[in-house]
């Protein structure tokens, strides 16, 4: 084996050959210099962002006290969750339906649910500006967290097409002889539906709710459009610090989304993981 | 009719209703309605300040044709489609080491891009922002070998730097799965026959992965078209999208049947990519089906 690995790479191990692991490694150092800079500089002990200084975790501490950060933070969070547990459910629907029923209109209907994951962000986002701006205003002074209803609604609507495409793909591998046999052992039609096919779809609904979890965390754009003057999230907090003072303390709150981030998809991949290698 | 709903006719459409309700009247409230209205507002006009009368005028839609409004839709395409060269020269490379690595090297490469396609949107062009500063670290470098400092950001090559640095996994996901299902004895074949692996690169591999090139091309020129964060944070007063117009119609200008207007372009010209990439799959499934026969 290991004379092997000495050996001349083969005809078709391109990825040991040295021009294209030299291009590898540069596409590499271009992704990941911004961002390793971006947390080594959030340790910096200076105001000005470009000289390292020190050694501190004073802006880890600024970020702690500044409650404008830490409310547009807990925002982001309990907007993601919620949208997170409807999106799987209305995803699932949508996949369930459109793989196990043939109906009038089903090819609109299709369409329709595919449409948001097409449509460019800032039409989206306008819409959205627009429906609850005129059409359906919605109250702008709701008690925590009813007046993020606006914003949460949006992300329900962008997310739930991802997690119904992550269920169809998994649908397609279910084995329809399961459910006729549930079937014919006298189980109701949703009852089959809730006992066989849901544990098979079970890994494309974790993995289906932690994209919606991702996607609602990251939104910018139309959440830009949707969010009012109390309802600050984390990506539009941190956009209004960007534009008007540069501080560590963006690269610090950067850093913690940077980190749940990473923490949120390994979870995910183990928790999928484990799921695949359950009898699947 | 009934008997295609499906095999079994009790209860049948009891639980298809059950299914179907909750996600059909979603999407028809909080998506078709609110498209529907923005689509009626771009036939109308304004009354005061956030009032529109839908008058079936089609006076926004000569105002895209502006002069004005047409160099910023032809500055967006020029953008996208420069993004999307850059994008593919970078990314084919790195698709190809993916595709032949080993099984923990293609996890390792995968991860590589997605860890910060993962990672806000806003962090990554942050983080682009401080290096291109003209005190950032590329200037540094310059300072070096005593060039420089360059003005980088807020210019339109960091608008394309940033757009390039989005949208790269972008381009790689789709070339790997098209490059990792081809059939790797047409490569032998080609190698053995004694072509050199650029000629065969260009001769055996782009020519059989062609389809799938095209579609990632699509897939990568569609979401950058779109984008409004890029040039607004790296961009100047001069790298404007269409985005950031119909940004500014809505938001400052208060004339929201324009931009509405504005946003119908941009949704047509997107819906005319997505289109041109299914007649494009739907082709390439064709002569793939007739190659079997």
């Amino acid at each position: 084996m290991a004379k092997a690995l000495d050996a001349k790479p083969g005809p078709l191990e391109y990825s040991r050959r040295w021009p294209l692991r030299l291009w590898v490694g540069a596409v590499i150092l271009f992704l990941y210099l911004p961002l390793a800079s971006l947390v080594v500089f959030s340790f910096n002990d200076s105001r000005r962002t470009i000289r390292w200084e020190g050694f501190t975790l004073d802006w880890y501490g600024t970020m702690w006290n500044d409650s404008a950060l830490i409310d547009a933070f807990t925002n982001s969070l309990t907007i993601a969750f919620i949208s997170m547990l409807f999106s799987v459910v209305l995803g699932a629907l949508t996949a369930i339906a459109l793989w196990r029923f043939r109906f009038p209109g089903k090819g609109l209907f299709d369409g329709a649910v595919t449409l948001p994951i097409v449509v460019p962000e800032i039409c989206m986002g306008v819409a959205m500006l627009v429906f609850f701006g005129q059409i359906v205003p919605w109250p702008r002074d709701l008690v925590w967290p009813f007046d993020l209803g606006a914003i949460i609604i949006a992300h329900i609507t962008f997310s739930f097409p991802f997690v119904a495409v992550v269920v169809r793909a998994r649908l397609a591998s279910f084995n329809r002889e399961m459910e006729e046999a549930a079937r014919d052992l006298g189980a109701s039609e949703l009852r089959a539906l809730w006992d066989v096919l849901l544990p098979h779809v079970r890994p494309a609904l974790i993995s289906g709710g932690l994209l919606a979890f991702t996607l609602s965390l990251d939104d910018f754009v139309i959440t830009f459009f949707t969010s009012g003057p109390n309802t600050v999230t984390f990506p539009v907090k941190i956009y209004s610090m960007v534009r008007f003072s540069v501080t560590p303390e963006v690269n610090a709150a950067s850093t913690v989304l940077m980190l749940i981030t990473i923490a949120l998809t390994a979870i995910g991949m183990k928790l999928q993981g484990r799921d695949l290698a359950q009898g699947h | 009719m009934n008997s295609a709903w499906n095999n079994s006719a009790s209860g049948s459409r009891a639980s298809f209703l059950a299914v179907i309700t909750a996600p059909a009247a979603w999407i028809t409230l909080f998506f078709v309605i609110p498209l529907s209205v923005i689509w009626a507002y771009s036939f109308g006009r304004t009354l005061g300040l956030t009032e529109v009368a839908v008058t079936g005028t089609l006076s926004n839609y000569v105002r895209v044709f502006d002069p004005v409004y047409l160099l910023i839709f032809a500055k967006s395409l020029v953008f996208a489609g420069l993004t999307t060269a850059v994008c593919l020269v970078i990314g084919f490379p790195y698709a190809l080491a993916m595709t032949f690595a080993s099984d923990r090297g293609k996890i390792l490469l995968l991860l590589g891009i997605m860890l910060p396609f993962w990672t806000n949107l806003l962090v990554r062009t942050y983080a682009l922002m401080a290096v291109m500063r003209t005190e950032g670290y590329i200037n540094d470098a310059f300072g070096l070998v005593g060039l420089g400092p360059f003005e980088m950001l807020h210019t339109n090559f960091a608008v394309i730097v940033g757009l390039v640095y989005v949208h790269l996994p972008f381009i790689i996901l789709p070339l790997y799965s098209t490059l990792d299902r081809m059939d790797r004895s047409l490569i032998e074949a080609s190698l053995d026959l004694g072509a050199g692996h650029i000629a065969t690169i260009f001769k055996v591999i782009i020519p059989i992965a062609k389809p799938g090139i095209l579609s990632a091309i699509m897939l990568t020129f569609i979401p950058a078209l779109g984008s409004y964060l890029t040039p607004d944070l790296l961009g100047g007063p001069d790298s404007q999208m269409i985005a950031s117009v119909i940004e500014r119609q809505f938001k400052r200008a208060n004339d929201w049947p324009f931009g509405a207007a504005l946003s119908f372009m941009l949704m047509y010209l997107t819906l005319l990519a997505m289109g041109l990439r299914a007649i494009q799959d739907r082709r390439a499934a064709r002569t793939r089906s007739q190659g079997d026969a």
